[in-house]
């Protein structure tokens, strides 16, 4: 980290509200082009990853490599026929896709792509707005998402439809609260709710002399505040209901979830929200942990010209690749979680951790504004963590043990060659009939 | 999928109406495999009481049975269970050989024990594979088909088909086995040996696949004696029951040293999963020392002779056999004729699905698809 960073052209909130009209209409067009195309690149690139990962070539027909298959598939589900049931609430049926896909895209105006660059002489940032609260609105067009899925599955008036709905709304109200908690540790460090201005702080870290030697603090909040990362990391899967939390349309159980009545161009808006919200949710992670636009460390050490001019939407996208790659390496190679375990992770483990993690780094940032030494703090804090990993780990080896002990009685008893003929035993009990088959606590019991 | 909602009863009059929720799983839900119904009465997400609607693919097999002869019901009884095709053939030819006191050549017996290990790799692959896919896995399909391959192309070589072998026939098996395929077969076991484990290392011991599978779905021995649950699921139970071992067919007796039965004690999911995926290997090793011995064995017949006309005397029989998925019995009732009087079958699914209505009660309905997908049943074999 050197003094190369002074040269970069980062964007401040005073650099918005100066853009003529055709500006901000070009921007917000790009915005809306860019999402679609990375939809379909997505779609397509998922499919041959995956394809790959499971030892097959994945679509490879249509355009080169297979590249225009998504964009034909969308097509072809925009032109289906439209098949609307019997008994659906008409109004609630039409606007639920919409109310799905629209808030997907709007949260995008607030990512910063790059800094400020020139366009037909004017001097612009590359974002289509910044607010002091920019923030915000993400997590607030994450709520007005879940209207769509939860009256989707309302309007379909269909069982599935319904358990679908009301596993997303259930999904995403516990998520989100952990994905607000971990927004407020970055918030703490930078001191703004203003995108471009998180990207800013991330550019430098702070100096601090160790042993007469002037070291710097990683500047990316992805290694700054890890643990509000990780958490980050969890909520955003869960955000986005997709493996390992696909539970609203979990094929295997609800058939297609909330959208399981939906067909033709309104299908294709779910589809298109869900692969929308990837996105955003990549893009809201690179800007708040991994220094937004700005180009990763090595780069910036040999070249310093590495954040002016449009390079950094280059970095930008490579970052957001980067998650989008993430996301389909889990879809294929995990399992699907249990409604209730994804419930439990949510409000036991991750909304907890948040807390604590922001007292902690809420008490550290107070006492070092005040100069105090926090050196102690956190060799105390260390301890206390690896002991609490210790005996979380303890306590794992007692509760494994404890389901071990019933495995030596079933050996025993009865001869299967009774007679020289093997009988399966004489000795059951009479069949009990249907109904006291209540399954002991069975979701309780196991562990999330 | 038709769907209908009972109002609960004396809703209104409790001080919070609610209403209990009847959801139709299958005939075509897409985790059935095919057309089990199951009728679920729902509390919220969890389950009060299930029952398993059967009948969809009846096909009336024992019925025809009637009306074919020997050879022909050998095709019949090959349908039931696709995916235990040659195991199943087996159970009709040993219950018509022992009614007719026919001495099968050695090399047949072996060779119809390498055949029926195979199969069961071939069937337990594809449970291991579709077992993940139903909690929401989609890769380990694809691997466990790479080895399904391995084993096809041997026995499609050998028999010419890839799921309904009909290589059987009374008095021992169609046509000799073709040069050098043994040292094929060594070469596909050892490949699926190794490919096995990609599913191990993918799926066992994968934290959220344990969490979705531990404990869920405890079938108890009380349960599984009651319904006549048997083969992997039994075993998985702590049922320590294979015919293989408690009463040797084929060449089973003379295998008792390599034969491994496994089982766990758990009774649930996971454990079923493990079950089937260890008995892969245990199937294997049987598979390895059968063609050690086929290799040993001096030249010479692998079928009889048969009369144009094959009438099997009168009398009955039961013959039963350790199927992939449980035990699978014929009673064999002959009046003298070309055909059967009566051939009652007794298929391993029918019963281990019946044993739902006592599980699901009690559990979400997520958990119903884990415990769905571990009772390892194919249509054809309940509803035959």
């Amino acid at each position: 980290m050197s003094e190369t960073h002074v040269l970069a052209e980062g964007a401040t909130l005073n650099s918005f509200g100066h853009d003529p009209w055709w500006i901000i209409g070009l921007k917000a067009l790009v915005v809306f082009v860019f999402l679609l195309l990375t939809v379909l690149i997505t779609v397509w690139a998922e499919r041959r990853i995956i394809g790959r990962m499971q030892l097959r070539p994945g679509p490879n027909r249509a355009g080169p490599f297979g590249i225009l298959q998504a964009l034909f598939d969308g097509i072809k589900g925009a032109l289906k026929e439209d098949i609307v049931p019997r008994g659906v609430d008409k109004v609630v049926f039409f606007l639920a896709p919409i109310l799905a896909a629209a808030p997907a895209m709007v949260s995008f105006s607030v990512i910063p792509w790059g800094g400020v660059v020139s366009i037909g002489g004017h001097k612009t940032p590359l974002q289509l707005a910044d607010l002091p609260v920019a923030v915000l609105l993400p997590l607030a067009m994450a709520s007005i998402g879940v209207y769509g899925f939860v009256l989707a599955g309302w309007s379909s008036m269909s069982p599935y439809a319904l358990l679908g709905g009301l596993r997303s709304s259930a999904q995403v109200i516990s998520y989100e609260i952990a994905m607000g908690l971990s927004f407020v540790a970055v918030f703490l460090f930078s001191g703004t709710l203003s995108t471009s201005e998180i990207v800013a702080a991330q550019a430098h870290g702070t100096a601090f002399k160790v042993a007469g030697m002037t070291l710097h603090t990683p500047s990316w909040y992805a290694v700054l505040l890890l643990p509000s990362f990780i958490i980050y990391i969890f909520t955003m899967m869960g955000e986005s209901g997709r493996i390992p939390f696909d539970l609203p349309e979990g094929e295997g159980e609800l058939v297609a979830g909330y959208h399981t009545e939906y067909s033709s161009l309104k299908f294709m808006m779910f589809y298109l929200a869900e692969y929308v919200n990837m996105t955003t949710l990549s893009a809201l992670c690179t800007t708040l942990f991994l220094g937004g636009y700005r180009a990763p460390w090595p780069i910036t050490w040999f070249w310093s010209g590495a954040n002016s001019g449009w390079w950094p939407v280059l970095w930008f996208l490579i970052k957001i690749w980067m998650f989008t790659f993430f996301f389909i390496w889990l879809r294929a190679a995990l399992p699907r979680v249990r409604y209730d375990q994804l419930m439990k992770l949510g409000w036991k483990v991750l909304i907890p951790v948040s807390l604590g993690w922001i007292l902690f780094v809420s008490v550290v940032r107070a006492l070092r504004n005040e100069h105090h030494d926090v050196g102690p703090i956190m060799i105390v804090a260390a301890i206390i963590v690896v002991l609490l990993l210790i005996a979380s780990f303890l306590w794992e080896r007692v509760s494994a043990s404890e389901a071990q002990p019933e495995e030596a009685e079933a050996a025993a008893e009865q001869d299967p060659m009774a007679g020289g003929f093997p009988v399966p035993p004489l000795d059951a009990p009479h069949y009990h009939g249907v109904g006291n088959g209540r399954a002991p606590n069975s979701a309780e019991a196991t562990r999330a | 999928m038709s769907t209908e909602r009972i109002v609960g009863v004396g809703a209104g009059t409790k001080d919070l109406a609610t209403e209990d929720m009847t959801l139709n799983i299958g005939p075509q839900h897409p985790s059935t495999h095919g057309v089990l119904r199951l009728r679920i009465t729902l509390d919220g997400e969890r389950i009060t009481a299930a029952e398993p609607i059967i009948g969809y693919m009846h096909r009336g097999a024992e019925k025809l049975f009637e009306v074919r002869d020997y050879r022909q019901i050998i095709v019949l009884a090959n349908r039931h269970d696709w995916l235990s095709a040659f195991a199943s053939e087996l159970g009709v030819v040993l219950a018509v050989e022992r009614m007719l006191g026919m001495e099968v050549p050695v090399r047949a017996v072996w060779a119809r024990t390498l055949l029926a290990e195979l199969n069961r790799v071939l069937n337990h692959l594809m449970f291991l594979g579709s077992y993940p896919l139903e909690v929401g896995a989609i890769t380990p399909i694809f691997y466990s088909f790479r080895e399904r391959e391995q084993v096809q192309r041997v026995m499609e070589e050998i028999s010419g088909g890839r799921l309904h072998y009909m290589f059987n026939r009374v008095g021992g098996l169609k046509e000799e086995l073709p040069a050098g395929w043994l040292g094929r077969v060594t070469d596909a076991v050892a490949a699926v040996r190794h490919g096995v484990g990609d599913i191990d290392r993918l799926i066992r011991g994968n934290e959220i696949f344990r969490a979705r599978t531990r404990g869920v779905g405890v079938l108890t021995r009380e349960q599984i004696e009651q319904y006549g649950v048997s083969g992997p699921i039994a075993r998985a139970s702590g049922v320590d029951f294979d015919l293989r071992r408690d009463e040797p067919y084929l060449a089973y007796g003379e295998l008792q040293d390599v034969l491994r039965v496994v089982t766990r004690t758990e009774g649930d999911c996971l454990a079923r999963f493990e079950c089937l995926l260890d008995q892969v290997h245990a199937s294997l090793d049987l598979a390895d020392a059968c063609v050690a011995r086929l290799k040993e064995l001096p030249p010479g017949p692998i079928n009889v002779r048969l009369p144009k006309v094959l009438k099997v005397p009168e009398g009955h029989t039961y013959a039963w056999t350790e199927n992939p998925l449980g035990i699978n019995g014929y009673y064999l009732v002959s009046h003298g004729e070309k055909t059967p009087w009566r051939l009652k079958l007794r298929s391993a699914s029918f019963n281990n699905i019946q044993v739902l209505r006592e599980m699901l009660p009690g559990h979400l309905v997520a958990d119903m698809i884990a415990i769905l997908g571990s009772m390892f049943f194919v249509v054809g074999d309940i509803d035959k």
